[in-house]
């Protein structure tokens, strides 16, 4: 079982309930925080994140170390921290199930990374859906203050951060970096190319660092732990770290697992989910989220990391594992995605606004069995259209649909040739 | 009109940040709350609490999918139709609720009860099929479930 790999972020996981700043205490929490404001120069905490070869877990990979650095020093003040909580990618539920467990990991890690860039302002933006978790933040964001951990000469040191929570009214658009800086000023949250970058003008123009949940609560175990500690949790040996995995679909128990980077997509599935459900045979992943590819049986054993999923022509994304059998219809899975990428379309760009309507309806009449083959060689137009919009929204959407084509091209045919759907019964 | 308590409250709540338009948001929410949905006045009392224009609060108010520009019931019903819950029942789900309030998607039962509307994946796949009422989660959801879920909230009504 999981229990067989270090556990790092979800260690003291409780099942109904967070782990309090005592508890978190007792643990170890907060002495990274208080070594580096003792101890510590700024340039050492970015040093260290950059050894350790974090990479952002928000979907795209980035190093967290190298973001950090990006921040000049002469930069102006203030100087924000974001902390993105907004988490809407189809299949991901892994912030949600780490912030009901881990709150004061996440204020450590955000004051840690304010710290190392002079940021004295943190804000956690959170979709609506994760209600209950704003509550436990703002709360425990309370008892941090009271407890000099936040707010003012933080520990008796001269490094003041307070953070606030930000509710966003539910976007999908607004967990981009560029959308979302828009999304906390008020204004319409539609994304916005750099340059200039966030690090540089972000929030009210000034520097803006913005991570995700999960990339900034391993800060402050690679602060006091080390850069060697964290790269040796990964089991592939250019990877780093442990990662939140939250797997769905057709497995016995779908949930949230912490596991060394590099672990097998079929231990994953066998070990930690118990196996297929109804003892169905394994047809296809989306390894990480609605904006990856489809792996199918051939990559049963491919070692869950950015690197390896990279060499696969995929992608890591969110670590969002969600999990087809052999009875799920490729062609409908798809149809799915797509309806999902045309509503939420922020509908600035025009190839995306008119090319998700028009790839959902193409898929639509394959699936109902009014499919032609020139549809083929249409949606592949359509999809490379959609590589020339404004943001990553439409590349990411159209990943299915090109890996559809590409791994399910007789299944697609059957439907077309067959007039229907050969899985309907 | 505002209640006075509201009203106050909010102008506290926005004096106390750096900009009051980062607030357009959590304001809008607690109008909502208040009038039922972001109705017109509801808005011009948000530009006037926020200092932007209404023009403004539209482009936020047309963004997002838990502001409602229209009438809702009194309980919103979100169903998730992303892909998880699609692959659990959740089509079968959609057509049973439907067909217990005798309304279709986007519709509101003729007692004004309850709106049903689909959302966008709600970050509760392992618990597929999973929807939103009033914004609470309920999920995994079975048909019976589900029945005991609306009987419910229809004693509760009065
Ligand atoms: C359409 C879209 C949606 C995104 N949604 C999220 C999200 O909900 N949460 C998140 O952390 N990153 C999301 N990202 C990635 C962010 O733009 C950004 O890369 C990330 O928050 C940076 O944090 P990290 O480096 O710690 O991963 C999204 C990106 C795109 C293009
Ligand atoms: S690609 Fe889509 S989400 Fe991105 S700017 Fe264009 S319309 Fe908006
Ligand atoms: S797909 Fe329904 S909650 Fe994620």
């Amino acid at each position: 079982m999981t229990a067989t790999y270090p556990q790092v972020l979800l260690e003291h996981r409780k099942p109904d309930r967070i782990t309090t700043l005592s508890e978190y205490r007792q643990a170890g929490g907060y002495e990274a925080l208080r070594q580096v404001l003792t101890a510590l120069d700024r340039q050492e905490v970015k040093t260290r994140l950059t050894d350790a070869l974090l990479l952002g877990r928000g979907g795209a990979g980035f190093p967290a170390g190298i973001k950090v650095q990006t921040v000049a020093e002469d930069a102006p003040f203030p100087r924000y921290m974001v902390c993105n909580a907004d988490e809407m990618e189809p299949g991901t539920f892994k912030d949600r199930v780490f912030l009901h467990a881990e709150p004061h990991m996440l204020i450590e890690g955000m004051t840690l990374a304010a710290y190392s860039i002079k940021a004295s302002h943190g804000i956690i933006f959170i979709r609506p859906e994760y209600e209950s978790a704003a509550r436990i933040l703002e709360r425990e964001i309370g008892i941090a203050r009271r407890e000099g951990l936040l707010g003012k000469g933080i520990l008796d040191s001269d490094h003041d951060f307070e953070i606030a929570v930000h509710r966003s009214g539910g976007r999908y658009i607004c967990g981009e970096v560029t959308a979302q800086i828009n999304a906390l000023q008020g204004i319409r949250p539609n994304p916005k190319q750099p340059p200039p970058y966030p690090t540089d003008k972000g929030l009210w123009g000034k520097p803006t660092l913005v991570n995700n949940v999960e990339t900034l609560a391993c800060i402050p175990h690679i602060v006091k732990n080390g850069a060697q500690w964290f790269k040796d949790l990964a089991i592939s040996p250019d990877a780093a770290g442990t990662k939140l995995f939250c797997v769905s679909g057709r497995v016995n128990q779908p949930g949230c697992y912490e596991l060394p980077l590099g672990i097998k997509l079929s231990e994953i599935i066998e070990t930690c989910c118990g196996g297929m459900k109804g003892g169905a045979r394994f047809k296809a992943c989306l390894p990480g989220g609605a904006s990856t590819g489809y792996l199918t049986a051939d990559h049963y054993h491919i070692a869950m990391d950015f690197d390896s999923l990279k060499k696969a022509h995929n992608r890591l994304g969110t670590g969002a594992v969600m999990v087809f059998d052999h009875h799920s219809c490729m062609v409908a899975a798809t149809l799915n995605l797509t309806e999902f990428f045309a509503r939420e379309s922020c509908g600035w760009c025009t190839p995306c606004r008119e090319g998700f309507p028009y790839l959902r309806d193409l898929l639509w009449r394959i699936e109902t069995g009014q499919g032609e083959a020139d549809f083929i060689p249409m949606i592949k137009t359509m999809c490379r259209h959609l590589w020339k919009s404004y943001c990553a929204f439409a590349p990411g959407g159209v990943a299915s649909i090109e890996s559809l084509l590409e791994l399910f091209e007789d299944e697609v045919m059957a439907h077309i040739e067959g007039k229907g759907c050969p899985f309907k019964k | 009109m505002l209640p006075e308590t509201l009203k106050t409250e909010l102008q506290e709540r926005i004096g106390r940040v750096a900009h009051p338009r980062e607030m357009a948001i959590d304001v809008i929410n607690a109008l909502q709350d208040h009038f039922g949905y972001f109705s017109d006045e509801a808005m011009a009392q948000a530009a006037d609490l926020l200092g932007m224009s209404p023009l403004e609060l539209e482009e936020l108010a047309t963004f997002y999918t838990f502001i409602y520009r229209e009438p809702v019931g009194r309980h919103v019903i979100h169903v998730c139709d992303s892909l998880v819950c699609w692959m659990e029942n959740g089509e079968n789900l959609v057509a049973h609720l439907c067909d217990r309030l005798s309304i279709n998607m986007g519709e509101t039962t003729a007692d004004g009860l309850f709106t049903l509307l689909p959302v966008c994946c709600i970050g509760y796949c392992d618990r597929a099929p999973a929807i939103l009422v009033d914004r609470k989660v309920h999920g995994p959801l079975t048909i019976e479930a589900l029945d005991r879920l609306i009987d419910t909230l229809k004693e509760n009504r009065s």
